[in-house]
């Protein structure tokens, strides 16, 4: 190496020192440390004791625990595909070149920068049984049934359904990206569709999806990513971290929160952090393998 | 060359700490804001001002626990922390907390001396495995708060509050109101879920205990964890299950006008001596009683529950000993007090957030001059044998949340209580057996019923 060469290395690795520093000291060993104590018994204000798979074996048999996994799954279940579906038709809506369209992305987008405890507390308001606007708005609609309508948050059958809800008022970041997706279609593909005499849900099934469909993957990683983490909404909006009503709500992050922060069993915390991990792996790689045929990167 | 020695000096300004009063200057973390926060600076003011060779600096901050708990892992607590006290059971078991039984002795005192300066039950909150971990800052105790209009409303005498549980269902059943077109509720006399801060407190009301003898939990197989739960159910079923959820909606939050007992929706409610702040703030001429809470077993008269804040000092806190002056200075009064101005030390603080002080004696103005009209009343409840208090295990925070889910579960009547009962006894008792198998591997077991053991 010449003394120029080792020069421009040195400078490279100084230019670069700030991020690979973050990296390794916010990240990297924070990443490793959390491995390393799933197999401790630790609790932050004593020095962890090696104590093996305890933490995990233990998590087998914790009921709460995979209470926690089904709460969250049945909740990304909900969620998930209502948000895919919602943010797609809103783009596509968008898409549709008519006007005020930047007006209308701009009132699309902008719950997304509402940071998510003012979110919760509206919503709070929303969802309440007796004075929440969506109570007066489907309520008529239950009683021409019979029923009465329902308490939402407070009622744990309808708990789940209400965040899911909720969660749709933050589409916007996945409508923009879907948006930049269908912008990206090629035009002259939908005349040629048009001139072979295809129809509006043609175009959209034969030339709209496949077009966008690396998107679309995208989203869905995201969102899997997104909502099996689901924290501070929760949290707000039922009053801790135990799940209220009756642990309906109790998502894996939150069983998480506590077990940490108030029980002190961070060795415990970390193994289910990194449970979670795999779980987010495995639905990752479930993902790409069932899409595979069907997402196209153009050609 | 020169700007290389410009940043470094900077650099090293930057960490001198030394003040530039020669004082030492301690930290003290609490939990209060507002108007509890300000009597508390009031303290601090009054003590900084007492002598000159220490500077206590008051930081009020919310989660302080979490906050005190991260910062003693990182080795950089503050001197003094303002806790709840059953943070006291889960730190000490941590080691995270300096006993403060060798101040005790240096002043003079044998730990039981200093014991008996306080009513029992607070003195027994502090002190855990025989040592005391930290010192009362202000008590609270609770009791029944009646809203003596409706009473009158509803035909019953407004100075002649519930005595037992009976009582009490059935004075609820009249202080009842529905919609008679609708049957909606419009005023329920009780609701087990208002304010749901003591459920956890029920089962002992009823005479179960959560800890046996022999350092077990205990609560599964206690039937009078049983009644008190199928006590809880039965007014689900009396009022309705979607009725009440639909009632309850409508409840604003507890520091607001549209508490339910300050609005007059829930006509009694198990409250502790802060209530008549609020009060006084949000519904200023409510009519209200303070009576001791209903008994629930026979012969229990005062029942009440006992909760205590507490001053800490955290392991590794860079000033001990002047942490300690700081506490014992909040935990001393000015007996010849004449005026408020003159109050020291707790009795300023207890009569700035209204509270009775948790110490035996008190000055004749503070008893006197007191700004609580009931005060008197919380005062004797600590001194009363049912009082209770929170039992002191490391794991409680978890025992409480299992209790919590079991009301949870029992008032919507999603559970039967003997199977939330076992499902509780079950998750805490494999939680605490847990809990000891980390406290042995660190050699920090230890049993209940070593002396000056009441858990």
């Amino acid at each position: 190496m010449t003394v120029a060469e080792r020069r421009n290395l040195r400078n490279g690795l100084l230019f670069c020192a700030p991020w690979l520093i973050g990296l390794s000291v916010f990240t990297a060993y924070p990443v490793g440390a959390s491995l390393f104590y799933s197999f401790c018994d630790y609790s932050v204000l004593q020095a962890p004791v090696w104590c093996g798979m305890e933490n995990y074996k233990r998590m087998m048999r914790d009921t709460v625990f995979w209470l926690s996994l089904k709460n969250t799954l049945v909740y990304a279940l909900l969620s998930l595909p209502a948000g895919m579906v919602v943010a797609l038709s809103l783009a596509l809506l968008l898409d549709t070149g008519a006007r005020g369209m930047a007006f209308f992305r701009a009132v699309f987008y902008l719950p997304s920068i509402v940071p998510l405890v003012a979110s919760a507390m509206l919503w709070l308001w929303i969802f309440n049984g007796k004075f929440g606007l969506l109570n007066w708005v489907v309520g008529p609609v239950f009683r021409f049934f019979g029923a009465s309508p329902p308490a939402w948050l407070g009622d744990p059958a309808w708990a789940k359904p209400a965040l899911a809800l909720m969660s749709l008022w933050g589409v916007g970041n996945s409508m923009v990206i879907y948006l930049a997706g269908l912008q990206n279609v090629p035009r002259e593909l939908y005349e040629a569709a048009e001139i072979d005499g295809a129809r509006v849900w043609q175009r959209f099934w034969h030339v709209t999806l496949p077009m966008i469909s690396p998107v679309i993957y995208f989203n869905l990683i995201m969102g899997i990513i997104g909502t099996l983490q689901v924290f501070t909404q929760v949290f707000v909006m039922t009053g801790g971290a135990d799940g209220a009503p009756a642990r309906s709500t109790l998502f894996y992050a939150l069983y998480l929160f506590s077990v940490a922060f108030y029980d002190l069993r961070m060795g415990y915390a970390s193994a289910m952090a990194w449970v979670l991990f795999l779980i987010i792996v495995a639905l990752t790689w479930a993902a790409t393998r069932l899409t595979e045929k069907r997402v196209h990167y153009g050609t | 060359m020169k700007w290389r020695w410009a940043w470094l000096s900077l650099l090293l300004i930057g960490c001198d700490r030394t003040p530039p009063d020669h004082k030492v200057h301690i930290t003290y973390w609490e939990k209060w804001s507002g108007a509890e926060a300000a009597a508390m600076q009031a303290v601090v003011d009054a003590f900084n001002r007492s002598q000159d060779r220490i500077v206590v600096e008051f930081l009020s901050t919310s989660s302080v626990d979490r906050k005190t708990l991260v910062a003693t892992a990182g080795g950089d607590p503050p001197d003094v922390a303002g806790l709840w006290v059953p943070n006291i059971y889960s730190f000490a078991d941590r080691d995270a907390l300096m006993p403060l039984d060798d101040f005790i002795r240096a002043e003079g005192y044998t730990l039981d001396e200093w014991a008996a300066r306080y009513a029992p039950v607070y003195a027994d909150m502090v002190r855990y495995r025989g040592r005391f971990y930290g010192l009362p800052a202000t008590p609270a105790t609770t009791a029944l708060h009646w809203n003596k209009r409706l009473f009158r409303e509803a035909g019953l005498d407004p100075d002649r509050p519930p005595r037992t549980v009976a009582e009490l269902d059935e004075f609820a059943e009249r202080l009842t109101k529905r919609d008679p077109r609708t049957g909606a509720i419009v005023q329920l006399g009780f609701l087990p879920q208002e304010p749901g801060w003591f459920s956890w407190a029920f089962p002992q009301w009823f005479g179960a205990k959560y800890v046996d003898e022999s350092g077990e939990i205990a609560i599964g197989h206690s039937p009078a964890a049983r009644t008190a739960y199928e006590w809880v159910a039965r007014y689900t079923r009396r009022y309705g299950l979607n009725e009440v959820r639909t009632f309850v909606a409508g409840f604003g939050g507890f520091a607001s006008s549209q508490n339910p007992f300050m609005a007059g929706k829930v006509a009694m409610v198990l409250q502790g001596v802060w209530m008549d702040n609020f009060i006084n703030q949000f519904a200023p001429g409510l009519e209200y009683g303070v009576a001791p809470w209903p008994a629930a077993q026979h012969g229990q008269e005062n029942f009440t529950v006992a909760d205590l804040d507490v001053l800490v000092i955290p392991r590794g806190a860079k000033h001990p000993r002047e942490a300690w002056e700081f506490i014992k200075y909040v935990n001393s009064i000015n007996p010849y007090a004449q005026r408020s101005e003159e109050l020291q030390g707790m009795e300023l603080l207890c009569y700035l957030q209204k509270k009775q002080s948790p110490l035996r004696q008190w000055s004749p103005f503070f008893e006197r001059h007191h700004p609580h009209r009931y005060i008197a009343l919380f005062r004797a409840l600590g001194d009363s044998p049912n009082a209770i208090h929170y039992p002191k295990i490391g794991i409680w925070q978890e025992y409480r949340r299992e209790l919590d889910s079991v009301f949870e579960s029992v008032r919507l009547l999603a559970r039967s209580p003997e199977e939330a009962l076992a499902f509780c006894q079950q998750r805490v008792a494999d939680s605490w057996r847990w809990h000891r198998r980390s406290l042995e591997r660190r050699g920090a077991l230890w049993t209940i019923g070593t002396p000056g053991e009441h858990p």
